[in-house]
């Protein structure tokens, strides 16, 4: 955690009172939670005293004081799953992740945490991990679902979702091929790039179905970080004119076959991308 | 100056003084937690309820927040008021049963049972403390966190502040910590009554309007011969 990142989000919002939310908001959506270095430069730069923001931290449920784990696991403890056995749904995570509700495991895998009301009562006892919803939970489920959240719930059905299909792309400058027919990833030629981040450098391969965002690397890198993006033939850096609209780092651009621009977002992490197949947006 | 009517007597006090200060000023007792001079009124105790307004549109008010108004009437011993009180001092005896201030209270206001599950808390979030370092130690080395039942009062992430000076101010207002109550009966919620300062009329007669605060009272004394 650097002091200047804490600054740059304390120039996005104003430093009176009402300003503090946002500014929470913004660390924790850069850190994934609040930590307490943050507060304390919180407080010295905008004049308000650590126990006031400490107070307003642990006041709404949103915030959090502690890291997350990779995985969060929602146990509906609301009244129409209550009655539909949640207590014991979430008593069975807790003793198969040995963690109580609102804690995280030791290997920073799972954060369990009981909510109220998901909004799907008809389904219960409802379950929500990372954004995916299993319904009529029992206790025998339990430990499949813990499997499925291991192997990692974003992992695309090629065959079974009609949205996703495979492109070949280019680099937009030696108009050389970045597919690399000998890696398959999802079963299909995987797209070959380098990318360099402060003194690391390293092959990346993306998968070519449009909707994937399942890729090999090199490196392991952390969530968040801009990277470059360099063709491997030409060693040309693959940018585009634009930034992301969600993240603002650089988009990456390249050449689909058969006319158009696939843009990517560089930050690791960030899901923006953009095709352009002749005008046509996507 | 603003004229208000106090258990039916007219009186003047400036504007812009609370219910509270008017009444003490005139010289009614009315019992107070988290009210101290010099810190900002709060109104968490609720010790300080009175009635205000006439009939059905009468309501309950914490005096120690309500301003005055022009014409108001205000009445502090109505069988109401004194009702609402005795709960708010059995609610209290429920959460802190070993604070001399509360069970003090108690015995003044004849609480003679506790029906509420008891519990053995430190504290009364009345936020004496919190205010004493405030405003007036300066420092704001302590205050509320959590929400709910899970509200308390600390440092931010319970560990020593820096900008504490150990000046024992939250300790020195604290009326739940200081003051032990001798109190040695865990099963029993209270003590045991050292003094006793509720009217005897409440149950007699509507004497909702009579000055009761005296003890013993004289409307009664003179309605027992």
């Amino acid at each position: 955690m650097k002091t200047e990142d804490i600054e740059a989000i304390l120039e996005k919002y104003s430093i009176s009172r009402g300003g503090l939310i946002s500014i929470l908001q913004g660390i924790q959506s850069k850190y994934g939670y609040l930590p307490e270095k943050s507060l304390n430069i919180v407080s010295e730069k905008t004049g308000r005293s650590l126990v006031d923001i400490y107070g307003v931290a642990t006041f709404y449920k949103s915030f959090r004081l502690k890291p997350r784990g990779k995985h969060l696991i929602s146990v509906c403890l609301g009244t129409a799953c209550h009655v539909r056995g949640g207590p014991v749904i979430a008593e069975e995570f807790e003793r198969q992740l040995e963690i109580k509700a609102g804690e995280t495991t030791p290997d920073k895998e799972f954060t369990l945490q009981a909510v109220n009301c998901l909004g799907a009562c008809a389904l219960g006892p409802i379950v929500v991990v990372d954004g995916h919803y299993f319904s009529n939970v029992n206790t025998t489920k339990v430990k499949q679902i813990i499997n499925k959240a291991r192997e990692g719930l974003d992992k695309v059905e090629i065959k079974t979702d009609e949205r996703i299909f495979p492109v070949e792309v280019s680099c937009p400058r030696c108009n050389h091929t970045l597919m690399d027919p000998f890696n398959l990833i999802d079963g299909y030629p995987s797209i070959r790039v380098t990318t360099s981040f402060g003194r690391k450098h390293g092959w990346l391969r993306l998968s070519c179905l449009y909707g994937s965002y399942n890729t090999e690397v090199e490196y392991e890198i952390s969530e968040d970080t801009v990277r470059n993006f360099f063709c491997p033939h030409c060693h040309a850096e693959l940018i585009g004119v634009t930034n992301c609209p969600n993240c603002d780092a650089p988009m990456v651009s390249m050449i689909v076959r058969g006319g158009g621009m696939i843009q990517i977002c560089s930050r690791r992490g960030c899901k923006e991308h953009k095709l352009d197949l002749n005008g046509i947006n996507f | 100056m603003i004229t208000l009517n106090i258990n039916g007597a007219n009186v003047s006090v400036e504007k812009g003084t609370t219910i509270l200060e008017a009444l003490r000023f005139i010289g009614f007792p009315i019992p107070t937690l988290c009210f101290v001079e010099g810190l900002t009124p709060y109104g968490a105790c609720r010790l300080c309820v009175v009635e205000i307004g006439e009939g059905s549109s009468s309501k309950l008010v914490s005096s120690c927040t309500y301003p005055v108004e022009e014409g108001l009437k205000v009445r502090t011993a109505s069988k109401r008021v004194i009702k609402t009180r005795k709960m708010i001092i059995e609610l209290l005896l429920a959460s802190c049963p070993q604070s001399k201030t509360i069970q003090d209270l108690a015995s003044q206001y004849g609480v003679h049972q506790q029906r509420f599950k008891q519990e053995y808390e430190d504290c009364i979030l009345c936020g004496l403390c919190v205010r004493m370092c405030e405003e007036q130690m300066m420092a704001k080395a302590i205050g509320f966190y959590g929400r709910g039942e899970n509200r308390k009062i600390g440092t931010p992430f319970g560990i020593p502040s820096e900008v504490c000076r150990l000046c024992g101010g939250c300790m020195y207002i604290c009326p739940a910590c200081q003051l032990r109550c001798t109190f040695n009966q865990p099963e029993k919620a209270i003590c045991g009554a050292c003094a006793n300062l509720s009217p005897p009329c409440l149950d007699k007669e509507q004497f909702d309007d009579m000055m009761c605060y005296m003890d013993p009272c004289v409307a009664c004394e003179i309605k027992k011969d």
